[in-house]
This record gives structure tokens, sequence and C-alpha cells, in this order.
């Protein structure tokens, strides 16, 4: 029996997950958090259920469905943390299990047949003056929050950045609670247009998505939340924490206009401009990343490397129905299904890959952000670097190679391991390898471990397969 | 291009190469296929020690080294200003200290052959040992102190040391390929010829480190030099607990074996960035640069075995990258006896941050005719040692 290992239990995952069970392989399906559906499908532990879920979550009895699916026919193994990628003699994932910072994690070694890779995006947030205050949120941890723990971030929320993204994260917040002043895009109307009115009958296809954008149109009309091109969030004021949000009209490179500026009362704002694939455990596997920095796949989800398939946001942002088409079609042909029972889902992935060009050529991040950075706006968050001394130092050793620039500036070096600031880092300094697997997304550590846990490796025994 | 040195390799024994040979008043072009700093001298530790080195040649290279040192970071400091980050330079001490029985003789014997030629090395007891380092393993049979021994951030010494060549008048071409040589009619090496077009020089040194060996060949030349991977790894940041440079006495024996297996013994100090890195490993397996937990692991348990309360801390990242490995472990300084201008500034393994600007000093008197500060006939390529591993003239 073939055996099929899925990194990553979002929607991807759980599809890839579900179609290797289907095509008869024996699977095993790891993710990080606590359950299952990813920050997508993000929801109350099972310990504490609500019937409204369903309101909350686009297609949740798909999930349902898929949950289904995959309960009784694959082991699922949950707080499961990928923290290292070995290549040597095929390809194996090390695993440390249970709660994330608990001592005494157990730990794995787990090999199989075929590897499906699907561990996701997470969202990306430019820098501003401010950004670093009490209040101030990536708008994926304001949703994660309030859709997994229904907790509101603010009773008065500023939501900004670029992105369809922005619409349910504003619909999440309201669903906590919370009043939802505006909704900020980045992105002004002709950009919009670019991306989203060529050739509607292929949105059309993605019906879902469709679908989905709609009610969110629908519900901020209803609710009056005010949606807004062309603007962003410049800077964030408060005493100790943010009290006010600055809001200025953008050009069309996003950069400021003077004079736009006005100022909205804020507790709470919530930024995203995006999202960064989670290239680590691809680039550890030693799959090829293309120039767009995503991993490259053929019509199957197949890596450069044998054996390792890829699918969801690390292949290109394109939201649910990509990533579980892709899912679809990995786990399928990772379990060595037959491709003739894929016409179907092939054809969709085609029309959600151009989604995913629609997306970047309508809200992609545009250079003119960087005018509304000062000296001392903080760029590496864990480290404390200020934009003024990260040019400086990039200026005054004459150079502008990624190595150098993080190891004299420190920027990218703290706990986040550049997740954070990585690639802003690589934009403000102009700092590359030219090579798309050598850059801000490769850590061979995938995830913190402790060296206690490390240490008993050298003497454990080897562990086993999936 | 018209230069009278071209340098290959803008790491930081060709950084301090370069300088050397700028402030001499050299035109000097130095030539990397990729960015400078951005190999070996990125993923080393910045060690500046004596305590790891047995009386000898490099030992003497390493006292010089320490002597001049502080006087080289005072200079760059000087020079490059408050806009340059610092290159942290600073003279914490080596405590080197034996776990086992069987360890705590050697230790102390080592040292005192050390002591014999000049090393400042200073016997502790364990309640010494603990007074220096309080979060030390209490169970250590024998430590001795060294005081000389220091780091530097390599990556900021290195770009230190090219800007400050650069002022000289040096010229630095980024992600350009050295091809081949170019040659005189007499056939004596008159420049180089690289991806981008020709260099034409009087002189062409070799400070590729690990990659030493195929420029050389691309030179038409052949030197001995391997890489020999190390592997560290970053902590998270925490409240300083590791005072100075710790080591367990089975570095000694990791860093003067030949031996390809798995060597790890541990290094343990914190930087000014309020992490602690802990070193480190030695294999030859080539340039697979692929990640091995077993050797993390390994790291991991004997840096326990020096610091058990790192056990519950958070390893964030790990690096490897390759040293240049000489077979008789000593570095190769000088001119190719067997190619008249061609030069060599390579092979110092896990010692190059270090002896950077010593080597620079010793490469440039050389080709100067001055005085060296010390004898370079045992760095010659044509020391008797390398003479098996040499293909004839």
């Amino acid at each position: 029996m073939t055996r099929v290992l899925v990194i990553g239990a979002g929607p991807a995952g759980l599809a890839a997950a579900a179609a290797a069970a289907d095509a008869g392989a024996r699977v095993t399906l790891l993710d990080s958090g606590d359950g299952l559906g990813g920050q997508y499908w993000r929801h109350l532990p099972p310990q504490r259920p609500s019937r409204r879920e369903a309101r909350l979550h686009h297609g949740w009895k798909h999930f349902q469905h898929l949950q289904a699916r995959v309960r009784d026919r694959v082991e699922v193994i949950t707080e499961a943390q990928v923290w290292a990628i070995e290549t040597a003699g095929g390809t194996t994932a090390r695993v440390l299990i249970g709660p994330s910072d608990a001592a005494g994690r157990e730990s794995r070694r787990l090999t199989a047949d075929a590897v499906v890779l699907a561990p996701g995006a997470h969202d990306r947030t430019l820098p501003f003056p401010g950004w670093h205050l009490p209040g101030v949120y990536s708008a994926g941890a304001a949703q994660a929050l309030a859709k997994g723990e229904r907790i509101r971030v603010g009773r008065k929320v500023v939501v900004a950045g670029a992105g369809p993204f922005l619409l349910p994260v504003a619909q999440s917040l309201t669903g906590a609670g919370a009043t939802v002043l505006g909704v900020y895009e980045a992105a002004r109307l002709p950009a919009i247009a670019r991306g989203w009115l060529p050739r509607p009958q292929r949105l059309l296809r993605t019906a879902h998505k469709g679908r989905e954008l709609a009610g969110y149109a629908f519900h901020h009309l209803s609710r009056r939340v005010p949606y807004r091109l062309g603007r962003a969030v410049v800077e964030a004021r408060g005493d100790g924490r943010v009290e006010e949000a600055v809001i200025a009209r953008l050009d069309a490179d996003w950069a400021p206009i003077p004079g736009t500026e006005r100022t909205v009362a804020a507790d709470a704002v919530c930024v995203s401009h995006g999202f960064t694939p989670r290239l680590e455990l691809p680039i550890a596997a030693g799959c090829a990343i293309g120039p767009d920095r995503f991993v490259q796949v053929d019509a199957d989800q197949r890596t450069s490397v044998p054996g390792v398939y890829a699918a969801g946001e690390i292949t290109g942002i394109g939201g649910v129905d990509a990533a579980l088409v892709e899912g679809r079609i990995a786990g399928h042909r990772a379990a060595g299904g037959d491709p003739a029972a894929l016409a179907g889902d092939r054809r969709l992935r085609r029309a959600t890959t151009d989604l995913a060009r629609r997306i970047e050529a309508a809200h992609g991040i545009r250079p003119g952000w960087t005018s509304w950075l000062r000296d001392d706006t903080v760029v590496c968050r864990c480290e404390e670097v200020p934009y003024g001394r990260l040019r400086d130092t990039a200026a005054a050793t004459g150079q502008s190679a990624l190595r150098s620039v993080k190891l004299t500036t420190r920027a990218g070096l703290g706990i986040c391991q550049a997740r954070m600031c990585g690639r802003t880092v690589e934009e403000l300094t102009g700092a590359s390898t030219g090579d798309p697997c050598d850059t801000s997304d490769r850590r061979p550590l995938a995830a913190p471990i402790r060296l206690g846990d490390l240490a008993e490796l050298a003497t454990a025994p080897n562990g086993d397969s999936a | 291009m018209r230069a009278d040195v071209v340098v290959i390799g803008a790491g930081i024994i060709g950084a301090a190469c370069a300088r050397a040979l700028a402030r001499e008043g050299r035109r000097v072009v130095v030539v990397d296929r990729g960015a400078p700093a951005g190999a070996t001298t990125a993923r080393g530790e910045g060690n500046l020690l004596v305590s790891d080195k047995a009386p000898g040649p490099e030992l003497d290279l390493a006292l010089e080294a320490a002597a001049t040192w502080p006087g080289l970071a005072a200079e760059l400091a000087a020079e490059l200003g408050d806009a340059f980050p610092s290159i942290e330079y600073e003279r914490k001490g080596g405590i080197v200290v034996a776990l086992t029985e069987a360890g705590a003789a050697p230790l102390r014997a080592f040292a005192r052959s050390q002591a014999a030629v000049g090393v400042e090395a200073a016997d502790l007891s364990a309640a010494e040992a603990l007074a220096l380092e309080p979060h030390l393993n209490p169970d250590l049979t024998a430590a001795v102190h060294y005081p000389q021994d220091a780091q530097v951030q390599p990556v900021v010494a290195a770009e230190a040391l090219l800007a400050s060549a650069r002022r000289a008048g040096a010229r630095v071409v980024q992600g350009d390929a050295v091809l081949g040589a170019l040659r005189d009619d007499a056939g004596r090496i008159s420049g180089v010829r690289t991806a981008a077009g020709r260099i034409t020089a009087d002189h062409v040194v070799v400070a590729a480190g690990p990659w030493s060996g195929s420029v050389a060949a691309s030179l038409g030349a052949d030197i001995p030099v391997r890489p020999r991977r190390g592997t560290v790894l970053v902590t998270a940041r925490m409240r300083q607990r590791v005072f100075h440079k710790v080591y367990d006495g089975d570095y000694f024996g990791a860093t003067q074996s030949a031996d390809a297996a798995l060597q790890t013994s541990s290094v343990v100090e914190s930087t000014p960035g309020g992490t602690v890195l802990i070193g480190s490993s030695r294999q030859q397996i080539g340039f697979d640069d692929r990640l091995d937990v077993a050797v993390l692991a390994e790291v991991a348990r004997k840096a326990l075995r020096l610091f058990p309360f790192l056990e519950t801390t958070p390893v964030i990242r790990s690096y490897g990258g390759f040293r240049p490995y000489m077979p008789d472990h000593l570095p190769v300084i000088g001119e190719d006896h067997r190619h008249p201008g061609l030069w060599y500034a390579t092979g110092h393994e896990g010692a190059g941050i270090g002896l950077a600007g010593v080597t620079g000093a010793l490469l440039c008197a050389q080709l100067a005719g001055t005085a060296p500060a010390l004898d370079p006939a045992p760095f010659r390529l044509s020391r008797p040692s390398l003479a098996p591993h040499l293909e004839a003239p």
C-alpha cells in the first residue's frame, strides 16, 4: 500500500489527505495546530463547540465533509510541528508532537512513499510608523482571534492593507462584536479594474470564490462599513497603545499623497498587505522555487523533487478554491491515482491560477509604500532594527547581499526568523542572493526546538515511518 | 581592467589582503563570484583563539593576531566612523573545561606547553571556574582560562576590512567568476579571465577559502585545500548567562584530526545580540550542505554537558558552512613556487576570521619584499608537509 504523508491540514492538506485515502493510500496528516481546517477554517476548540461556525465560515459544510472523510481513514496528528526535513535517502520529516512550548514533546521521524506539502501562508504586513503599538494587529492575527477564540481585538477597528482577504477579516471582526470603522484598500480603482474585470467568464468558473466575495460585499453594504480604495494607514498613534489611525490617499504606486491625511479614532488597527507563502519546508526538501517565489509544480502538483508534491498557497496565493483543487490533485497523484480521473479538477485548477494572477495584478504591493516610512520606524520587530539604521548600514557597507545585510544589521535574525520582516528587508535594501532558494524564506530549522529535545535525538532510536 | 594585484575572493581573508595591499599603494581589484562575506565568512563564529592551538607556526600566527587585533579594530572604527556598525571585537577570554577524569591531565599539560611559548593560560580550580562562569557544569575536572581569546562579528569585520580597502583605492567586483589565467609570453601569470572580461595584473592572490582548490585548478595550478563542514546552533535571545568562550577539551582532538567522520565538541558563547552560539561539528563530506539532524543533536548534547541550564533554551537557527581544510592543518600564505605571480591566502580552516589581519600583513610583506612580522616559511606551499599532496612542478 502506498504511504502518503501530508503536512498541513488547511483546505489544501485536508483535500489532499482525503483524495489520497480515496485512491487507496495509507495516509498520515500532520498539522501544527490543535485542530483541522488551518487558518481558513479556524474555529473554536472541540471542547467548546459553537452552532455559529457555519455562519462564520464559508464552505463550513465542505469542511465538515472533508473532516468526516479523513477522520476514520487517515492517521491525523495535530500539534505536530515539523521542525526539519532531511533529504538524504528520501524525504524525512522530523516532527515534535505536543503543545508548542511544552517540555518533553514526543519526537518522531516520518517518511513515506510520497509527501504532500501544504503548509499554507501567513499574512504580510508592511511596516508603518506606530505599527509596533499595542492594538495594531496583522489582519490574520485579528481574524484568528475572532474565529478561534471569539475575541474581538477592539471596539472600534480600522482594517487596512490590500487584497480580498480584508473583507472576510472585517466580517469576522464584526461577528466577534467589533465595529469596523472602515476597510481601506491600498489598490486604486484602475488596478482593481485591471485585475478583476478582464475575462469575467473565467472568474465565474471559480464560482465558489465569486459567491464568497459577493457575500462579503453584501455584508459590508448591509452594515454600512465603508470600503475605500487607494488608501492606507500611514501611521498609528497613541500613548502606550493605539488611539488613532492616520489614513492617507495613495497614488498608483502606493505613495501617500501629501495633504490627504486624516485621523480616525480607533482602539485597534488590523493591517495586512497580502500573503507570504511558508517556504521553509519546500526549500528544506530541495524543491525548486520559481522567480515569483512560489514552489514550482507541474499539472500533477509535483515539485522538482521526486515524490514531493505541493498544494495550496505555497504554489501561488489563490485562495480556498485553488487550495482545494490543488490538494485533490496532489493527494490523488501522490497515492498513485489514475491521472485520467482528474480532467475536471485540472480545468478548475487553470481557473484558480487565473484568480491568483488577478489578485496579484489588482492588489500586489507597489514600491511607493516605502515613502510612508520614517527613520525610526521599526522594520524588524524582534531585533528592533529601525528603517534608518537598516538603510544607513546597507549604504555604509556599500553592498547589498542579503546575508551580509542581515548579519550587519541583525534585521531578520530574531525569534521569528524573518517571517515578519524578511521580504520587507529584501525590498528595502535591494538585497538578494540571486537564488530563490537562498533568501529570507530559507530556514533549515523550520521551527524552534529546545536544546534538550535536540540533544535527546543523539541517543534516541530511529523512529518510524508514516 | 588593469591592476597590480587581483585578489580572488571577497571573504574576510581576501578583504584583509586587499586592505593591506591597497594601503601599500598598490592598485587592487577584488573579484568574487558571489557577494562579499557571503560564504565561509558568514557561516562561522568569529573566533580569535589561541587556546585551541598547539605550539607551532599556527600558534605563532595566532599570538601575532591576538597582539594586533586591538589595534586593527581601533583603526577600522576610527576610519569608518559611527555610521559603520561595530565589528564587536571583544577580548572576552576563553575557558577550556575538562569534564572527565581522563581529560583533566591532558588539558593541563596542553596548557603548560602553550604557556611555555607565551600563551597566557591560567589553571583554574573548580571554584575559580564557577566564579567566572556560574552556570557551568559543576562536575568539571579541570579548567584553564585563556584571557587572550577574543571574538569579532565576522561579517561586519569582513565588510569593514573591505570598506577600508576601498577607501585605500581597491575596487571590489562582485558577481563575477574567475574562469582562467592570463599568461605572458614567458608563461608567467599576468592576470585573470573572468565571466565579465579580463583583469590584467602582476600578481594574482587566491583567497577563495574552501573553493581555492577549484579556483587554482582554473588557473592551471593545484592546492590541496578541501571543504570541511561545520554546523553551528543559535539560541533565542536570553539574559546573559555565558560570559566567556567556553569549550570542552575534546575541541583539540577535533581540530587536530584528519578523520573524515563526524567530530563534535562544544564551544558555547554569548553574542552581543543576546543569543548563544553553540558549535561546532567538523565533517569532511565535500560540499554537501544538506541538513543532518544527527549532527545537530550531537552538538546539542555536548553543549548540555557544559551548560545544563541550556536544556530548555530554544534553538532558533542552525547554520552550516564549509571551512578550508589543509591536510597538514596550516594555512597557505605565500607564492606558489611553481607558478610565479600566483599567491595563496587560504586553508585557515576554522581560524580564518581570527587570522585574517595577520594573514593580509604576511602576504603583503612577502609580495612587497618587506620584512614580515614572523617567518613565512612554515606557511609556504613549498613546505615539506605538503609535498606529498602537490602535483609535481
